[in-house]
Protein backbone atom coordinates (compact mmCIF):
# COMPACT_ATOMS: atom_id res chain seq x y z
CA UNK A 1 0.00 0.00 0.00
CA UNK A 2 1.63 3.52 -0.84
CA UNK A 3 1.51 6.31 1.52
CA UNK A 4 -1.21 9.01 1.73
CA UNK A 5 -1.39 12.83 0.74
CA UNK A 6 -2.62 14.93 3.48
CA UNK A 7 -5.73 15.39 1.76
CA UNK A 8 -6.48 11.28 1.39
CA UNK A 9 -5.88 11.31 5.31
CA UNK A 10 -7.96 14.13 6.41
CA UNK A 11 -10.22 12.84 3.63
CA UNK A 12 -10.80 9.75 4.90
CA UNK A 13 -10.81 11.15 9.05
CA UNK A 14 -13.86 13.20 7.97
CA UNK A 15 -15.74 10.16 5.98
CA UNK A 16 -15.68 8.11 9.32
CA UNK A 17 -11.84 6.67 10.00
CA UNK A 18 -12.17 5.22 6.20
CA UNK A 19 -9.11 4.30 3.95
CA UNK A 20 -9.75 6.92 1.12
CA UNK A 21 -7.34 7.30 -1.86
CA UNK A 22 -7.72 10.27 -4.88
CA UNK A 23 -10.24 9.19 -6.99
CA UNK A 24 -12.87 7.82 -4.24
CA UNK A 25 -16.32 9.66 -4.16
CA UNK A 26 -17.03 10.00 -0.94
CA UNK A 27 -19.62 10.72 1.83
CA UNK A 28 -17.80 13.17 4.64
CA UNK A 29 -18.92 14.80 7.73
CA UNK A 30 -17.53 18.37 8.01
CA UNK A 31 -16.40 19.96 11.08
CA UNK A 32 -16.72 23.07 10.35
CA UNK A 33 -19.35 24.83 7.88
CA UNK A 34 -19.35 28.27 7.05
CA UNK A 35 -20.98 31.46 4.89
CA UNK A 36 -21.11 34.45 4.60
CA UNK A 37 -24.13 36.77 3.04
CA UNK A 38 -25.36 34.10 1.14
CA UNK A 39 -26.52 32.48 4.51
CA UNK A 40 -30.18 33.98 3.57
CA UNK A 41 -29.89 31.95 0.22
CA UNK A 42 -28.65 28.93 2.55
CA UNK A 43 -31.60 29.35 4.87
CA UNK A 44 -34.02 29.73 1.78
CA UNK A 45 -33.10 26.57 1.02
CA UNK A 46 -33.47 25.22 4.30
CA UNK A 47 -36.43 25.88 5.06
CA UNK A 48 -37.82 24.17 1.70
CA UNK A 49 -36.49 21.12 3.96
CA UNK A 50 -39.19 21.84 7.17
CA UNK A 51 -37.00 21.70 9.76
CA UNK A 52 -36.48 23.40 12.79
CA UNK A 53 -32.47 23.57 13.25
CA UNK A 54 -29.76 22.59 11.34
CA UNK A 55 -27.94 19.60 12.58
CA UNK A 56 -25.16 20.96 14.43
CA UNK A 57 -25.58 24.75 15.38
CA UNK A 58 -22.44 24.40 17.26
CA UNK A 59 -20.64 23.98 13.68
CA UNK A 60 -21.33 26.36 11.96
CA UNK A 61 -20.14 29.60 11.21
CA UNK A 62 -21.56 32.53 9.71
CA UNK A 63 -20.51 36.15 8.98
CA UNK A 64 -21.03 39.03 7.56
CA UNK A 65 -17.85 40.62 5.47
CA UNK A 66 -18.52 41.00 1.61
CA UNK A 67 -21.33 43.96 1.13
CA UNK A 68 -20.71 45.21 4.98
CA UNK A 69 -21.51 47.21 6.19
CA UNK A 70 -24.98 47.21 3.94
CA UNK A 71 -24.49 48.96 0.70
CA UNK A 72 -28.33 48.86 -0.36
CA UNK A 73 -31.55 48.38 1.33
CA UNK A 74 -31.71 45.05 -0.34
CA UNK A 75 -28.48 44.17 1.59
CA UNK A 76 -29.60 45.92 4.69
CA UNK A 77 -32.67 43.62 4.58
CA UNK A 78 -30.62 40.31 4.28
CA UNK A 79 -28.33 41.03 7.08
CA UNK A 80 -31.50 41.93 9.29
CA UNK A 81 -33.19 38.45 8.50
CA UNK A 82 -29.48 36.40 8.91
CA UNK A 83 -29.61 37.95 12.26
CA UNK A 84 -32.92 36.66 13.06
CA UNK A 85 -31.85 33.77 11.33
CA UNK A 86 -28.71 32.90 13.69
CA UNK A 87 -30.53 33.91 16.89
CA UNK A 88 -33.54 31.61 16.33
CA UNK A 89 -31.33 28.69 15.32
CA UNK A 90 -28.66 29.34 18.23
CA UNK A 91 -25.56 29.65 15.86
CA UNK A 92 -23.27 31.29 17.98
CA UNK A 93 -20.42 32.04 16.10
CA UNK A 94 -21.87 34.90 14.64
CA UNK A 95 -19.84 37.43 13.19
CA UNK A 96 -21.96 40.97 12.17
CA UNK A 97 -20.97 43.92 10.30
CA UNK A 98 -17.18 45.23 10.90
CA UNK A 99 -15.52 42.02 12.74
CA UNK A 100 -13.80 40.63 9.31
CA UNK A 101 -13.49 38.50 6.26
CA UNK A 102 -14.75 35.43 7.08
CA UNK A 103 -11.70 33.18 6.10
CA UNK A 104 -9.41 35.82 8.08
CA UNK A 105 -11.98 34.76 11.52
CA UNK A 106 -12.00 30.98 10.51
CA UNK A 107 -8.04 31.51 11.51
CA UNK A 108 -7.30 34.25 13.42
CA UNK A 109 -10.32 32.91 15.86
CA UNK A 110 -9.02 29.51 15.84
CA UNK A 111 -12.61 28.33 14.72
CA UNK A 112 -10.74 25.65 12.80
CA UNK A 113 -7.87 23.71 14.27
CA UNK A 114 -5.27 21.25 11.99
CA UNK A 115 -7.21 18.29 10.49
CA UNK A 116 -10.29 19.43 10.46
CA UNK A 117 -12.68 19.37 7.22
CA UNK A 118 -14.18 22.94 6.70
CA UNK A 119 -16.63 23.25 4.16
CA UNK A 120 -17.82 26.90 3.01
CA UNK A 121 -20.35 28.43 1.23
CA UNK A 122 -16.87 30.76 -0.51
CA UNK A 123 -14.33 29.84 -2.88
CA UNK A 124 -11.48 30.72 -0.98
CA UNK A 125 -12.29 28.44 1.73
CA UNK A 126 -8.36 26.72 0.49
CA UNK A 127 -7.43 29.68 2.73
CA UNK A 128 -8.06 27.42 6.25
CA UNK A 129 -5.07 25.15 4.88
CA UNK A 130 -2.76 27.32 6.05
CA UNK A 131 -3.69 25.79 9.49
CA UNK A 132 -3.80 22.17 8.24
CA UNK A 133 -7.40 22.22 7.52
CA UNK A 134 -8.69 20.87 3.93
CA UNK A 135 -10.98 23.82 3.39
CA UNK A 136 -12.91 23.56 0.31
CA UNK A 137 -15.83 25.96 -1.35
CA UNK A 138 -19.37 24.54 -1.75
CA UNK A 139 -22.64 26.32 -3.00
CA UNK A 140 -25.64 27.83 -0.94
CA UNK A 141 -27.76 25.22 -1.70
CA UNK A 142 -25.43 22.48 -1.37
CA UNK A 143 -25.02 24.18 2.19
CA UNK A 144 -28.05 23.93 2.97
CA UNK A 145 -28.04 20.32 2.87
CA UNK A 146 -25.07 20.19 4.77
CA UNK A 147 -26.91 22.01 7.53
CA UNK A 148 -29.90 19.67 7.22
CA UNK A 149 -28.06 16.76 7.29
CA UNK A 150 -24.59 17.47 8.36
CA UNK A 151 -22.81 16.01 5.43
CA UNK A 152 -22.21 15.36 1.72
CA UNK A 153 -20.16 14.01 -1.32
CA UNK A 154 -16.36 15.37 -2.10
CA UNK A 155 -14.17 13.37 -4.51
CA UNK A 156 -11.35 12.60 -3.18
CA UNK A 157 -8.35 14.93 -4.96
CA UNK A 158 -5.15 14.24 -6.48
CA UNK A 159 -2.43 16.09 -5.05
CA UNK A 160 -0.14 18.08 -6.90
CA UNK A 161 2.75 19.00 -4.47
CA UNK A 162 4.76 22.62 -4.60
CA UNK A 163 8.00 22.48 -2.82
CA UNK A 164 9.21 25.86 -2.55
CA UNK A 165 13.15 26.26 -1.46
CA UNK A 166 15.36 28.52 -0.55
CA UNK A 167 15.09 32.64 1.20
CA UNK A 168 12.71 35.28 -0.33
CA UNK A 169 14.61 37.90 -1.46
CA UNK A 170 13.79 41.40 -0.09
CA UNK A 171 10.67 43.67 -1.15
CA UNK A 172 9.26 40.29 -2.27
CA UNK A 173 6.89 37.75 -0.19
CA UNK A 174 4.46 35.24 0.01
CA UNK A 175 2.41 36.58 -2.51
CA UNK A 176 4.70 37.09 -5.45
CA UNK A 177 5.57 33.29 -5.15
CA UNK A 178 1.79 32.45 -5.33
CA UNK A 179 1.47 35.09 -8.36
CA UNK A 180 4.42 33.02 -9.81
CA UNK A 181 2.82 29.86 -9.34
CA UNK A 182 -0.35 30.85 -10.66
CA UNK A 183 1.70 31.87 -13.97
CA UNK A 184 2.80 29.04 -14.24
CA UNK A 185 0.26 26.05 -13.59
CA UNK A 186 -2.90 28.47 -14.82
CA UNK A 187 -6.08 29.36 -13.56
CA UNK A 188 -7.05 25.79 -14.11
CA UNK A 189 -4.23 24.17 -13.85
CA UNK A 190 -5.07 22.71 -10.16
CA UNK A 191 -8.96 22.24 -11.23
CA UNK A 192 -10.21 19.81 -8.54
CA UNK A 193 -7.11 18.89 -7.07
CA UNK A 194 -5.30 19.77 -4.08
CA UNK A 195 -2.35 21.75 -3.39
CA UNK A 196 0.23 20.74 -1.10
CA UNK A 197 3.40 22.61 -0.15
CA UNK A 198 6.58 21.91 1.31
CA UNK A 199 10.14 23.12 1.28
CA UNK A 200 12.04 24.95 3.84
CA UNK A 201 10.87 27.92 2.89
CA UNK A 202 7.76 27.21 4.88
CA UNK A 203 9.49 27.60 7.78
CA UNK A 204 10.21 30.92 7.12
CA UNK A 205 6.68 32.20 6.80
CA UNK A 206 3.93 33.74 9.24
CA UNK A 207 0.48 31.43 9.58
CA UNK A 208 -0.38 35.02 7.90
CA UNK A 209 2.09 34.21 4.68
CA UNK A 210 0.87 30.80 4.58
CA UNK A 211 -3.04 31.94 4.51
CA UNK A 212 -1.27 34.19 1.11
CA UNK A 213 -0.11 30.82 -0.41
CA UNK A 214 -3.62 28.46 0.22
CA UNK A 215 -5.89 31.32 -0.63
CA UNK A 216 -4.35 31.83 -4.05
CA UNK A 217 -4.40 28.34 -4.91
CA UNK A 218 -8.34 29.03 -5.37
CA UNK A 219 -7.40 31.45 -8.33
CA UNK A 220 -5.52 27.95 -9.95
CA UNK A 221 -9.00 25.44 -9.76
CA UNK A 222 -8.02 23.78 -6.65
CA UNK A 223 -10.13 22.31 -4.67
CA UNK A 224 -8.08 22.60 -1.23
CA UNK A 225 -4.54 23.76 -0.54
CA UNK A 226 -2.51 22.48 2.51
CA UNK A 227 0.19 23.80 4.32
CA UNK A 228 1.33 20.34 6.69
CA UNK A 229 1.83 20.33 10.32
CA UNK A 230 5.19 22.35 11.31
CA UNK A 231 6.26 23.83 14.25
CA UNK A 232 4.96 27.56 13.03
CA UNK A 233 1.56 25.84 13.74
CA UNK A 234 2.61 23.87 16.47
CA UNK A 235 3.07 27.74 18.04
CA UNK A 236 -0.52 28.70 16.60
CA UNK A 237 -2.37 26.76 18.27
CA UNK A 238 -0.42 24.38 21.24
CA UNK A 239 -3.12 21.93 21.94
CA UNK A 240 -4.02 21.08 18.59
CA UNK A 241 -1.43 19.30 16.24
CA UNK A 242 0.53 17.32 18.91
CA UNK A 243 -2.63 14.90 18.53
CA UNK A 244 -3.99 15.41 15.35
CA UNK A 245 0.77 15.95 13.57
CA UNK A 246 0.44 12.65 11.64
CA UNK A 247 -3.23 13.74 10.15
CA UNK A 248 -1.86 16.72 8.81
CA UNK A 249 1.79 15.22 7.44
CA UNK A 250 2.07 12.99 4.28
CA UNK A 251 3.48 10.11 4.52
CA UNK A 252 7.05 10.00 2.74
CA UNK A 253 5.63 7.50 0.07
CA UNK A 254 2.32 9.35 -0.79
CA UNK A 255 1.72 9.42 -4.24
CA UNK A 256 1.20 12.72 -6.25
CA UNK A 257 -0.11 14.10 -9.79
CA UNK A 258 2.49 15.92 -10.16
CA UNK A 259 5.83 17.84 -8.97
CA UNK A 260 6.36 21.50 -9.37
CA UNK A 261 9.40 23.21 -7.78
CA UNK A 262 10.08 27.01 -6.87
CA UNK A 263 13.28 28.24 -5.77
CA UNK A 264 12.10 31.42 -3.57
CA UNK A 265 15.61 33.27 -4.29
CA UNK A 266 14.64 33.39 -8.28
CA UNK A 267 11.62 35.43 -7.53
CA UNK A 268 11.21 38.84 -7.95
CA UNK A 269 8.07 41.18 -7.11
CA UNK A 270 5.20 39.83 -10.07
CA UNK A 271 2.77 41.74 -10.73
CA UNK A 272 -0.72 39.91 -12.45
CA UNK A 273 -3.01 41.07 -14.88
CA UNK A 274 -4.89 42.65 -16.50
CA UNK A 275 -8.05 39.77 -16.70
CA UNK A 276 -6.12 37.06 -15.58
CA UNK A 277 -3.62 35.69 -12.83
CA UNK A 278 -1.85 33.61 -15.30
CA UNK A 279 -0.51 37.45 -16.99
CA UNK A 280 2.19 36.95 -14.40
CA UNK A 281 5.70 38.67 -14.64
CA UNK A 282 8.27 40.76 -13.04
CA UNK A 283 6.80 44.27 -11.89
CA UNK A 284 9.86 45.81 -14.29
CA UNK A 285 7.81 44.77 -17.23
CA UNK A 286 4.93 46.92 -15.87
CA UNK A 287 6.38 49.81 -15.17
CA UNK A 288 4.88 52.47 -18.03
CA UNK A 289 1.27 51.81 -16.33
CA UNK A 290 -0.19 54.22 -14.78
CA UNK A 291 -2.70 53.55 -11.99
CA UNK A 292 -6.02 55.89 -10.46
CA UNK A 293 -6.46 53.39 -7.29
CA UNK A 294 -4.30 51.33 -5.46
CA UNK A 295 -6.12 48.49 -2.96
CA UNK A 296 -4.39 46.95 0.21
CA UNK A 297 -6.61 44.92 1.77
CA UNK A 298 -8.84 41.10 1.00
CA UNK A 299 -8.87 37.19 2.37
CA UNK A 300 -5.29 37.12 0.24
CA UNK A 301 -3.17 40.05 1.75
CA UNK A 302 -5.40 42.61 4.16
CA UNK A 303 -3.54 41.22 8.10
CA UNK A 304 -1.08 42.72 10.42
CA UNK A 305 1.95 42.15 8.43
CA UNK A 306 0.88 42.68 5.24
CA UNK A 307 -0.50 46.54 6.15
CA UNK A 308 3.10 46.48 8.35
CA UNK A 309 4.70 46.10 4.90
CA UNK A 310 2.82 49.04 3.18
CA UNK A 311 3.40 51.42 6.02
CA UNK A 312 7.11 50.77 5.67
CA UNK A 313 6.85 51.51 1.96
CA UNK A 314 4.66 54.55 2.47
CA UNK A 315 6.68 56.16 5.88
CA UNK A 316 7.61 59.48 4.93
CA UNK A 317 6.53 59.49 1.15
CA UNK A 318 2.96 60.61 0.06
CA UNK A 319 0.22 58.87 -2.36
CA UNK A 320 0.79 61.14 -5.43
CA UNK A 321 -2.39 63.46 -6.73
CA UNK A 322 -4.74 62.13 -8.62
CA UNK A 323 -4.42 58.06 -7.01
CA UNK A 324 -6.32 56.91 -4.17
CA UNK A 325 -4.90 54.62 -1.73
CA UNK A 326 -7.69 52.41 -0.13
CA UNK A 327 -6.89 49.81 3.18
CA UNK A 328 -9.45 47.58 4.33
CA UNK A 329 -8.00 45.72 7.02
CA UNK A 330 -9.09 41.96 6.97
CA UNK A 331 -10.72 42.20 10.61
CA UNK A 332 -11.46 44.16 13.67
CA UNK A 333 -8.26 42.40 15.60
CA UNK A 334 -5.92 43.82 12.52
CA UNK A 335 -7.23 47.06 12.36
CA UNK A 336 -6.91 47.11 16.21
CA UNK A 337 -3.31 45.49 15.76
CA UNK A 338 -2.03 48.12 13.14
CA UNK A 339 -3.64 51.15 15.07
CA UNK A 340 -1.71 50.47 18.40
CA UNK A 341 1.80 49.78 16.37
CA UNK A 342 1.02 53.22 14.23
CA UNK A 343 0.51 51.86 11.08
CA UNK A 344 -2.80 52.89 10.48
CA UNK A 345 -1.16 56.43 11.42
CA UNK A 346 1.34 56.06 8.90
CA UNK A 347 -0.82 55.15 6.34
CA UNK A 348 -3.49 58.21 7.00
CA UNK A 349 -0.03 60.46 6.64
CA UNK A 350 0.63 59.32 3.36
CA UNK A 351 -2.38 60.14 2.72
CA UNK A 352 -4.61 56.57 2.17
CA UNK A 353 -8.13 56.27 3.43
CA UNK A 354 -9.04 53.28 6.03
CA UNK A 355 -12.07 51.54 5.09
CA UNK A 356 -13.88 49.04 7.61
CA UNK A 357 -12.80 45.60 8.31
CA UNK A 358 -14.58 43.30 5.54
CA UNK A 359 -13.95 42.55 1.91
CA UNK A 360 -14.26 46.53 0.48
CA UNK A 361 -13.90 47.10 -3.40
CA UNK A 362 -12.82 43.58 -3.79
CA UNK A 363 -15.94 42.18 -5.25
CA UNK A 364 -17.20 45.60 -6.82
CA UNK A 365 -20.20 45.99 -4.61
CA UNK A 366 -19.15 48.82 -2.95
CA UNK A 367 -16.04 50.82 -1.36
CA UNK A 368 -13.87 51.53 -4.24
CA UNK A 369 -15.79 50.38 -7.94
CA UNK A 370 -13.68 51.33 -10.57
CA UNK A 371 -14.85 53.40 -13.57
CA UNK A 372 -14.76 52.68 -16.92
CA UNK A 373 -11.07 53.32 -18.08
CA UNK A 374 -9.51 52.87 -14.59
CA UNK A 375 -7.09 51.25 -13.32
CA UNK A 376 -6.41 50.03 -9.91
CA UNK A 377 -3.27 47.78 -8.26
CA UNK A 378 -4.53 45.52 -5.56
CA UNK A 379 -3.29 42.72 -3.31
CA UNK A 380 -6.27 40.89 -4.03
CA UNK A 381 -6.58 37.64 -5.41
CA UNK A 382 -8.47 38.03 -8.89
CA UNK A 383 -7.92 40.67 -11.31
CA UNK A 384 -11.00 39.08 -13.71
CA UNK A 385 -13.00 42.19 -16.06
CA UNK A 386 -15.46 43.62 -14.49
CA UNK A 387 -14.50 42.42 -11.10
CA UNK A 388 -13.97 45.60 -9.05
CA UNK A 389 -16.61 47.72 -10.94
CA UNK A 390 -16.89 48.65 -14.52
CA UNK A 391 -16.42 45.77 -17.39
CA UNK A 392 -13.80 48.78 -18.66
CA UNK A 393 -11.74 48.89 -15.91
CA UNK A 394 -8.29 46.81 -15.58
CA UNK A 395 -7.12 45.43 -12.15
CA UNK A 396 -3.54 44.18 -11.85
CA UNK A 397 -2.40 42.16 -8.57
CA UNK A 398 0.67 42.20 -6.51
CA UNK A 399 1.80 42.30 -3.34
CA UNK A 400 0.85 45.24 -0.51
CA UNK A 401 4.17 46.72 -0.24
CA UNK A 402 3.88 46.55 -4.79
CA UNK A 403 0.52 48.31 -4.17
CA UNK A 404 1.80 50.92 -1.72
CA UNK A 405 4.83 51.49 -3.59
CA UNK A 406 2.50 52.35 -6.80
CA UNK A 407 -0.12 54.12 -4.66
CA UNK A 408 3.19 56.96 -4.40
CA UNK A 409 4.25 56.86 -7.81
CA UNK A 410 0.77 57.04 -9.70
CA UNK A 411 2.28 53.77 -11.74
CA UNK A 412 3.19 50.27 -11.05
CA UNK A 413 6.47 50.56 -9.15
CA UNK A 414 8.75 47.93 -7.98
CA UNK A 415 8.96 48.27 -4.13
CA UNK A 416 12.44 47.32 -4.07
CA UNK A 417 13.63 50.77 -4.41
CA UNK A 418 11.18 51.57 -1.37
CA UNK A 419 11.66 48.51 1.12
CA UNK A 420 15.53 48.26 1.48
CA UNK A 421 15.01 47.02 5.03
CA UNK A 422 14.42 43.18 5.83
CA UNK A 423 11.13 43.23 7.48
CA UNK B 1 -35.10 14.09 -24.57
CA UNK B 2 -34.34 16.10 -27.32
CA UNK B 3 -35.31 19.48 -27.11
CA UNK B 4 -33.64 22.38 -30.16
CA UNK B 5 -32.27 25.34 -29.11
CA UNK B 6 -29.73 28.35 -30.34
CA UNK B 7 -26.16 27.65 -29.75
CA UNK B 8 -24.28 30.22 -27.60
CA UNK B 9 -20.71 30.51 -28.14
CA UNK B 10 -18.14 31.69 -25.56
CA UNK B 11 -14.39 30.91 -24.82
CA UNK B 12 -12.22 29.76 -22.01
CA UNK B 13 -11.99 31.37 -18.61
CA UNK B 14 -15.62 32.60 -18.42
CA UNK B 15 -15.51 33.73 -14.72
CA UNK B 16 -18.88 33.73 -12.38
CA UNK B 17 -17.74 37.71 -12.28
CA UNK B 18 -18.50 37.92 -16.52
CA UNK B 19 -21.87 35.58 -15.70
CA UNK B 20 -23.36 37.50 -13.02
CA UNK B 21 -21.84 40.54 -11.56
CA UNK B 22 -20.82 41.13 -7.94
CA UNK B 23 -22.87 44.15 -7.94
CA UNK B 24 -26.12 42.29 -8.89
CA UNK B 25 -25.81 39.81 -6.23
CA UNK B 26 -28.29 41.89 -3.58
CA UNK B 27 -31.12 41.02 -5.04
CA UNK B 28 -31.47 36.85 -5.56
CA UNK B 29 -34.57 37.15 -7.37
CA UNK B 30 -34.56 34.99 -10.45
CA UNK B 31 -35.78 37.39 -13.22
CA UNK B 32 -33.30 39.95 -11.96
CA UNK B 33 -30.30 37.54 -12.01
CA UNK B 34 -31.48 36.51 -16.37
CA UNK B 35 -31.87 40.27 -16.96
CA UNK B 36 -27.82 40.18 -16.59
CA UNK B 37 -26.54 37.02 -17.07
CA UNK B 38 -23.25 36.87 -19.38
CA UNK B 39 -23.52 40.93 -19.48
CA UNK B 40 -19.93 41.08 -18.58
CA UNK B 41 -19.26 39.34 -21.75
CA UNK B 42 -22.02 39.99 -24.03
CA UNK B 43 -24.82 42.72 -24.34
CA UNK B 44 -26.88 41.01 -26.54
CA UNK B 45 -27.14 37.65 -25.11
CA UNK B 46 -29.63 38.47 -22.14
CA UNK B 47 -32.14 40.19 -24.46
CA UNK B 48 -31.84 37.61 -26.94
CA UNK B 49 -31.21 33.91 -25.05
CA UNK B 50 -34.62 31.66 -25.52
CA UNK B 51 -36.00 28.65 -23.40
CA UNK B 52 -34.23 25.88 -24.24
CA UNK B 53 -30.93 27.74 -25.69
CA UNK B 54 -27.56 25.86 -25.34
CA UNK B 55 -24.27 27.59 -23.95
CA UNK B 56 -20.97 26.06 -25.53
CA UNK B 57 -17.63 27.35 -23.92
CA UNK B 58 -14.31 26.14 -23.94
CA UNK B 59 -12.12 25.28 -20.44
CA UNK B 60 -12.72 26.33 -17.00
CA UNK B 61 -16.44 27.85 -17.48
CA UNK B 62 -17.21 29.28 -14.52
CA UNK B 63 -14.26 30.10 -12.87
CA UNK B 64 -14.17 32.52 -9.88
CA UNK B 65 -16.71 32.41 -7.18
CA UNK B 66 -18.73 29.83 -5.83
CA UNK B 67 -21.80 32.20 -5.66
CA UNK B 68 -24.60 30.31 -7.56
CA UNK B 69 -26.08 32.89 -8.77
CA UNK B 70 -24.14 32.44 -12.15
CA UNK B 71 -26.04 29.57 -12.32
CA UNK B 72 -29.74 30.53 -11.52
CA UNK B 73 -28.79 33.45 -13.79
CA UNK B 74 -28.54 31.15 -16.78
CA UNK B 75 -31.18 28.82 -15.45
CA UNK B 76 -33.55 32.24 -15.36
CA UNK B 77 -32.90 32.77 -19.23
CA UNK B 78 -34.25 29.58 -19.46
CA UNK B 79 -30.97 27.84 -20.70
CA UNK B 80 -31.14 24.03 -21.23
CA UNK B 81 -27.76 23.05 -20.98
CA UNK B 82 -24.28 24.03 -20.52
CA UNK B 83 -21.99 22.01 -22.34
CA UNK B 84 -17.81 23.12 -21.66
CA UNK B 85 -14.23 21.77 -22.71
CA UNK B 86 -14.08 22.05 -18.66
CA UNK B 87 -15.48 23.12 -15.88
CA UNK B 88 -14.46 24.75 -12.75
CA UNK B 89 -15.45 22.28 -9.77
CA UNK B 90 -17.70 24.64 -7.54
CA UNK B 91 -19.91 26.00 -10.95
CA UNK B 92 -19.98 22.33 -11.83
CA UNK B 93 -21.07 21.28 -8.43
CA UNK B 94 -23.63 24.71 -8.35
CA UNK B 95 -24.93 23.25 -11.82
CA UNK B 96 -25.57 20.08 -10.60
CA UNK B 97 -27.23 20.74 -7.21
CA UNK B 98 -29.24 22.95 -9.36
CA UNK B 99 -30.62 20.62 -12.08
CA UNK B 100 -28.63 22.45 -14.67
CA UNK B 101 -27.77 19.82 -17.54
CA UNK B 102 -23.82 20.16 -17.88
CA UNK B 103 -21.41 18.36 -20.06
CA UNK B 104 -17.89 17.97 -20.44
CA UNK B 105 -17.10 17.96 -24.47
CA UNK B 106 -14.03 19.22 -26.60
CA UNK B 107 -16.56 17.59 -29.51
CA UNK B 108 -18.98 20.15 -28.99
CA UNK B 109 -16.84 22.82 -28.81
CA UNK B 110 -15.11 22.15 -31.57
CA UNK B 111 -17.64 21.07 -34.01
CA UNK B 112 -20.46 24.09 -33.40
CA UNK B 113 -20.70 27.65 -33.67
CA UNK B 114 -22.36 30.44 -32.30
CA UNK B 115 -25.86 31.04 -33.79
CA UNK B 116 -26.28 27.04 -34.92
CA UNK B 117 -29.45 25.21 -33.83
CA UNK B 118 -28.26 21.59 -32.08
CA UNK B 119 -31.03 19.31 -30.11
CA UNK B 120 -29.60 17.67 -27.14
CA UNK B 121 -29.81 14.24 -26.69
CA UNK B 122 -29.18 13.23 -23.00
CA UNK B 123 -30.28 9.54 -23.65
CA UNK B 124 -27.46 9.05 -26.59
CA UNK B 125 -25.27 11.74 -24.76
CA UNK B 126 -24.66 13.98 -27.78
CA UNK B 127 -25.38 17.04 -29.51
CA UNK B 128 -27.17 16.98 -33.14
CA UNK B 129 -26.90 19.98 -35.21
CA UNK B 130 -30.93 20.71 -36.54
CA UNK B 131 -28.87 21.09 -39.88
CA UNK B 132 -28.54 17.29 -39.54
CA UNK B 133 -24.28 17.80 -40.84
CA UNK B 134 -23.00 17.67 -37.10
CA UNK B 135 -22.92 15.85 -33.97
CA UNK B 136 -20.86 15.82 -30.95
CA UNK B 137 -20.55 13.45 -28.10
CA UNK B 138 -20.84 14.58 -24.75
CA UNK B 139 -19.01 12.85 -21.75
CA UNK B 140 -20.78 10.81 -19.16
CA UNK B 141 -21.98 12.61 -16.31
CA UNK B 142 -20.91 9.91 -13.05
CA UNK B 143 -24.25 8.31 -11.95
CA UNK B 144 -24.28 9.82 -8.50
CA UNK B 145 -24.76 13.24 -10.15
CA UNK B 146 -26.96 12.47 -12.94
CA UNK B 147 -29.50 10.93 -10.04
CA UNK B 148 -29.35 14.68 -8.36
CA UNK B 149 -29.60 16.25 -12.36
CA UNK B 150 -33.15 14.03 -13.01
CA UNK B 151 -34.53 14.70 -10.20
CA UNK B 152 -34.27 18.30 -10.90
CA UNK B 153 -31.37 19.31 -8.71
CA UNK B 154 -29.88 18.82 -4.76
CA UNK B 155 -33.56 20.34 -3.34
CA UNK B 156 -35.52 17.86 -4.88
CA UNK B 157 -33.28 14.71 -4.98
CA UNK B 158 -32.99 15.78 -0.89
CA UNK B 159 -36.35 16.08 0.01
CA UNK B 160 -37.05 13.06 -1.69
CA UNK B 161 -34.33 11.22 0.80
CA UNK B 162 -35.73 12.59 3.57
CA UNK B 163 -39.58 11.45 2.57
CA UNK B 164 -40.62 15.36 2.48
CA UNK B 165 -43.19 16.45 0.28
S1 LIG C 1 -11.98 39.55 0.26
FE1 LIG C 1 -12.63 39.25 -1.85
S2 LIG C 1 -11.97 37.21 -2.40
FE2 LIG C 1 -11.89 37.36 -0.17
S3 LIG C 1 -13.84 36.56 0.56
FE3 LIG C 1 -14.07 38.77 0.32
S4 LIG C 1 -14.87 39.09 -1.75
FE4 LIG C 1 -14.06 37.00 -1.64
Amino acid sequence: MTGKTVAEKILGRAAGDIDSKAGDVIEVFPDVVMSHENTFLVNKAFEELDLEKPWAPEKIVVVLDHRSPANTVQTANAHARIREIVRRMGIGRFYDVGEGICHQLLVEKKLVTPGQLVLGADSHTTTAGAVGAFGAGIGATEMAVVWATGKTWLRVPETIKVTITGHLEKAVFPKDIALYLASKIGSSGANYKCIEFGGIFLFDISISGRMVLCNMAAEMGAKAAIVPADSTFGAWSPECPSKDSSLCTPDSDASYCKAIEIAAEDIPPIVSGPGSVELGGSVEDFAAIEIDQAFIGTCTNGRLEDLIAASWVLKGNKVVEGTRLLVAPASKTVLTDALSMGVIQTIQEAGGTILPPGCGPCLGAHEGVLAPGETCISSGNRNFKGRMGSEDASIYLASPATVAASAIKGRIEDPRRWLKVDL
Amino acid sequence: MTCEGRVWKFGDDINTDLIISGRYLDNYDESHLASHAMEGISTEFAKRVKEGDIIIAGRNFGCGSSREQAVVSLKGCGVQAIIAVSFARIFYRNAVNLGMQVYESTDAYEAFNDGDKASLDTSEGCLRASSGATEASLKEVPPHLKAIVDSGGLMPYTKFKLGIR
